[in-house]
């Protein structure tokens, strides 16, 4: 079976590159799952969470915030301005910045913002750990 | 010890301790310099990849917004320096700010206004000092820029760029700053980032950089339009972002330079002043020496 050369990138590296079986991210218009062989796409992506299975090894989490995906002949590459992979994320980190912005209240923009970043990393870091206890 | 000998003495310990200094920011520049290399070689698969991704969007959708297309009767426009935020750097900012005032006084030329948006204390000072309007203005980053930097610049400018004429928007932005061709090579360099030249820009990435010249036929989600109103802004962030790393690295080697010469000038002049210094205790000598043997020739003839 063919395979997807999958690479991550971040405005300033790299995140995660390597052969991988499928792709699941999510687009304006709802989720969208890449397997090899799929058409041509070019589509934006809402922050959120790209779970990534690789040909070999665990499952991939990355949390990922303005970014965008381009698909073609197998060739998959998200790019994003800023994202973390699960592994890296700290759990206690993340939780204490969403109290912080939920305790900034809602008014602000930038609070919000910084909730719903500190969110999707979460869910980025519990994807991890639930897919872990299934395999 | 005579008067003139203890000057130049005074003189050369002095210029000693200029060089320890030099040469220490001379290192300093060395390290950064390489790190600000690192970074910008980091940025460089994110930059080919938006371009790529643009240059289909562009290709694809055949509808031009007003962020591609120029403006028939041009009032204002936005100009970007990009400087550094301390001195030391040779002809660092200075050249920066000469091109900035060559692109105002073209602007001018042509019925343009230039809005003033200033990177680094640099061109802040410049532009403080001849009271002229600063539309924007951010300090201290300019030896490390994050990518926060460059969207705050990003979204200020672009600001301007979406108000109408009318009320003060800006037609066209402009960035000037110091590109990095390597390290005794770097030219400063004026683009326009808004309306997109996309097109010749990326006809001749997508030649140099990547095999293929005809892009599949994407899928657009939602739209190849929405795409690319989307992508746009991040363009402009990225272009600044590469911009301001580019510069950063043009100042740390052009530091280096600057203070590597300052070093070896420094040099020169102690050994000029050594060679001075021991002819002003040769001249000591010979004095007293004549001073002796006139004062023992008088005695004797006495």
């Amino acid at each position: 079976m063919s395979e997807l050369n999958v690479s991550v990138v971040a405005v300033d590296r790299s995140i995660w590159v390597g052969p991988a079986k499928s792709i699941v991210a999510k687009t304006p218009e709802g989720e969208i799952g890449i397997l090899p062989g799929h058409e041509p796409v070019l589509s934006l992506l809402v922050n959120g969470v790209v779970r990534i299975e690789p040909t070999e090894g665990s499952k991939v989490a990355i949390a990922v915030h303005g970014g965008f995906v381009a698909m073609d002949s197998d060739n998959v590459r998200i790019l994003a301005e800023t994202a973390e992979l699960s592994s890296d994320i700290d759990v206690d980190r993340a939780q204490k910045a969403l109290d912080r912005a939920r305790a900034a209240g809602e008014d602000s923009p930038e609070a919000l913002a910084a909730a719903h970043r500190a969110e999707t990393r979460l869910k980025a870091a519990a994807a991890v750990t639930a897919s872990g206890m299934h395999n | 010890m005579g008067a003139q000998l203890r000057v130049y003495r005074r003189r050369i310990k002095s210029v000693q301790s200029t060089k320890k200094i030099t040469k220490a920011m001379e290192l300093i520049a060395s390290s950064r310099f390489v790190k600000a290399q690192q970074r910008v070689e980091a940025s460089l698969p994110y930059t080919q990849e938006l371009l790529r991704a643009i240059s289909a969007a562009v290709s694809h959708g055949n509808s031009k917004g007003a962020l591609v297309s120029e403006v028939e009767n041009r009032k204002r426009a936005a100009v970007i320096l990009i400087t550094s935020d301390r001195g030391l750097a040779g002809a660092y900012s200075s050249a920066i700010i000469k091109e900035g005032e060559g692109l105002n006084a073209l602007l001018k030329e042509e019925g343009v206004t230039p809005e003033h948006y200033l990177v680094g204390r640099k061109s802040v000072g410049y532009y403080k000092f001849r009271e002229r309007k600063i539309a924007n203005s951010w300090t201290g980053f300019t030896d490390q820029p994050t990518y926060e930097d460059a969207k705050r610049i990003a979204a200020a400018v672009f600001e301007a760029f979406n108000l109408p004429t009318a009320e003060g928007g800006v037609d066209e932005i402009h960035l000037v700053y110091t590109h990095f061709v390597n390290m005794a090579v770097q030219e400063v360099r004026v683009r326009r980032i808004l309306p997109v030249e996309i097109l010749e820009v990326s006809k001749a990435e997508a030649s140099e950089k990547l095999d293929t010249k005809v892009f599949p036929l994407y899928d657009f989600e939602p739209s190849p339009e929405a795409v690319l109103e989307a992508l746009l802004p991040r363009y402009v962030e990225n272009m600044i972002y590469t911009a301001l790393l580019l510069a950063a690295a043009s100042e740390h080697a052009a530091r280096r330079r600057a203070m590597k010469s300052a070093s070896d000038n420094a040099e020169e002049l102690i050994r000029t002043l050594a060679r001075q210094a021991n002819q002003a205790r040769q001249a000591e000598i010979t004095q007293e020496i004549s001073e002796i043997v006139g004062g023992a020739d008088a005695l004797a003839s006495a």
